[in-house]
């Protein structure tokens, strides 16, 4: 099993994950494990950094797709900064920047969400 | 004066989680090798983490493994992916849109989208004894 980890923090009222390894069905499922957490908070503007998961594949995405649904419903928001051009190419390929937003820096993100 | 061989690399990969990254890992030598950019060599291994993983998860192959075939041609990089399952129809496979996977309890089936996106040509070549996929990328 690669391994995959992630740290949480706030800046505010956005609550940014920064994720290390291989976005597969089980880092996707870590991501969405931190975000329903944090939505259980009444958090509803999250941030992934995901520029230390340079390898993706389309199950752990998905399940952005998921995190994406459950937002819709708080009228929250979720962005990305720090993509791979390959992961960026995934998202638009997918779908998922017409339901969300990827910014270039961490600044651009925190302005973006609020 | 004999003709150039064509190199191959061949990869045999048990269906094993996470086994699809030693193809990426493979591709990103070869392409690396045939000076492929580095936008390419990206794109043939977002295609070929998406292609293997289908042949691990439907193909339900007793064999238990997944043959990868790479040709290094002058013009093009050609993989092949090959499971010996129980094959599909690649007509029927319905083409994913967020729309409606939000709101839907499938949210995956995206694969084939990408691998369709990401390379240059795409076939498929499956019966009952198994699957192909064959994937270009011109130089």
């Amino acid at each position: 099993m690669v391994d995959f980890s992630l740290s949480v923090r706030e800046e505010g009222n956005v609550v940014i994950i920064e994720t290390t390894g291989y976005l597969n069905n089980v880092g996707g499922e870590k991501v969405s494990e931190a975000c329903y957490e944090k939505m259980g908070g009444g958090k509803k503007y999250f941030l992934l950094n995901l520029e230390n998961s340079k390898v993706v594949n389309s199950i752990g995405v998905s399940i952005l797709i998921e995190i994406i649904e459950k937002l819709q419903d708080v009228d929250g928001k979720l962005g990305y900064y720090n993509l791979a051009p390959i992961v960026e190419k995934t998202f638009n390929i997918m779908g998922l920047t017409k339901y969300s937003t990827v910014y270039y820096s961490e600044a651009e993100g925190l302005d973006g969400m609020t | 004066m004999s003709p150039k061989k064509t190199p191959k690399v061949e990869l045999t990969l048990p269906i094993i989680p996470d086994m699809e990254l030693a193809a990426t890992q493979t591709a990103e030598v070869i392409a690396k090798h045939m000076g492929l950019s580095e936008e390419k060599s990206a794109e043939i291994g977002m295609a070929l983490i998406e292609a293997t993983i289908n042949a691990f998860e439907h193909s339900e192959s007793d064999s238990g493994n997944v043959e990868i075939h790479f040709v290094i041609q002058d013009d093009s990089l050609v993989i092949k992916v090959t499971d010996k399952g129980k094959g599909f129809d690649p007509t029927k496979v319905k083409i994913p849109k967020i729309e409606e996977k939000l709101g839907s309890d499938h949210k995956r089936g995206w694969g084939l989208q990408l691998v369709q996106e990401l390379m240059d040509t795409v076939e498929f070549e499956s019966s009952p004894e198994g699957t192909t996929v064959t994937m270009t990328k011109k130089k």
